[in-house]
């Protein structure tokens, strides 16, 4: 067991580094539990990142992250890339547990973020690795000239099709709606590209091939009507899931698993323990409201602990 | 590269992989792949922690296809543990440092 700290914030997307930017500015020394492998959260994933406010030219997702986690170190944060295991928030002071160490710290600032969608359809976990992918930017390297499908009709969905143009012969969007939910820049970009296709009322039922991706079943979910799109890779962008299990049986969440907060603030229901970033909005999802709503949990945070000195 | 991994390339697969006589596990990565640059730290602590028992070296996809077309990849990172010359073991996606130990664990004893 180490000395009490001041914040600890758990996870390390946009929003865990505003935090700890912040935090660190306030001089309470926050120490961030950026996950072993989730470090840089979700924007690890992707590639350019165009709509980050002060990069007209657009910034590799990466690389911003880099660039936040830079920016919270210089101020004093300590980062250590471990994942939190077990939390008690309701200890005083809270206790925070990760495989190699116990933290205790007065104030806990989470920021875990969300983790991708599976589809749940037959062969898709048997196929992953074989054609199955839910990182474009990883794998579309490995489709050149290939006919591949893309499942879902959001921002990441599209962006992820109209990347993966590059390599592939061509892309079909497979939407179960019979329009898109991206951003109007996004459709269009996607819809001007003579390689994007789309299968519009579509659901994806089963995932086929032997030792690797052949095809997708799908279903007309308007006719009921089968068919088979011939493919060899199938990328997953059907969305996210608030990584909140953590935190199942202490905080409150809404049905979907996202945290609750008394908005317009950061607080949780527990005094001392504040939420921001994607594992709490179900709205925007944006890595600059998640930015946003990072720095408000560490002014939260940085006022509650100084009622409590009082 | 780190201090406790190293790069092999298509020519080298044979004798540094194949042949080798501990088991290796072969980390096909590239540099604009975001979750490999994740798990290069993690890989790196288990080379360090765990080196006696096992090799860990990196492949990079772009440089060599040869060995990527071989084994068919398709995802990186994609983590593949070779044992005499045979693929033993295969992971797939960037994975927390605990959950590859466990995956890792006949190897490591």
């Amino acid at each position: 067991m180490t000395d009490v700290r001041d914040v600890i914030v758990i996870g390390s997307g946009p929003a865990g580094y505003s935090a700890a930017i912040y935090a660190a500015r306030a001089k309470l020394k926050p120490l961030v539990l950026e996950g072993s492998v989730t470090a840089g959260g979700a924007l690890m994933n992707t590639t350019d990142v165009e709509n980050y406010p002060g990069f007209p030219d657009g910034i590799l997702g990466p690389d911003l992250m880099d660039s936040m986690r830079k920016q919270a170190e210089r101020f004093g944060a300590e980062l250590v890339a471990d994942d939190v295991t077990e939390v008690d928030l309701q200890a005083t002071p809270k206790i925070v547990k990760t495989a190699s160490d116990d933290y205790q710290s007065r104030a806990i600032i989470i920021a875990t973020g969300s983790s991708y969608r599976e589809l749940g359809v037959p062969g898709e976990k048997r196929l992953g690795g074989h054609g199955v992918s839910w990182c474009a930017t990883c794998d579309g390297f490995f489709f050149r000239e290939q006919d591949i499908a893309v499942i879902g009709g959001g921002d990441s969905a599209i962006e992820e099709a109209t990347f993966l143009t590059r390599f592939a012969r061509s892309v079909t969007i497979v939407h179960r709606r019979d329009s898109l939910r991206a951003s109007k820049i996004m459709q269009d970009r996607a819809m001007s590209n003579p390689k994007v296709r789309f299968a519009w009322n579509m659901q994806v039922t089963e995932m086929i091939g032997e030792d690797r991706v052949t095809g997708v079943r799908l279903r007309d979910v308007k006719t009921g009507a089968e068919s088979i799109l011939p493919v060899t890779g199938v990328f997953v962008a059907i969305g996210h899931d608030p990584r909140s299990g953590l935190f199942k049986g202490r905080l409150a969440t809404d049905d979907d698993g996202y945290l609750l907060v008394e908005q317009p603030s950061t607080r949780t229901a527990i005094p001392g323990v504040f939420a921001s970033g994607d594992v709490v909005d179900r709205h925007y999802r944006q890595a600059v409201t998640a930015a946003g709503t990072g720095c408000a949990a560490a002014l939260d945070a940085e006022r509650w602990l100084a009622d409590e000195a009082e | 590269m780190g201090e406790s991994t190293r790069a092999v390339t298509d020519s080298t697969f044979e004798s540094e992989v194949l042949k080798s006589a501990k088991p290796v596990l072969v980390d096909y990565w590239a540099e604009w792949c975001g979750p490999c640059r994740q798990v290069a730290p993690v890989l790196e602590e288990i080379a360090s922690e765990h080196g006696s028992k096992i090799d860990i070296v990196k492949l990079n996809v772009d440089e060599n296809p040869e060995v990527v077309r071989t084994y068919g990849i398709l995802n990186i990172p994609t983590l593949t543990v070779f044992k005499d010359g045979q693929v033993v073991k295969e992971i797939v996606g960037a994975k927390p440092k605990s959950a590859l130990l466990r995956e890792l664990e006949e190897f490591l004893v």
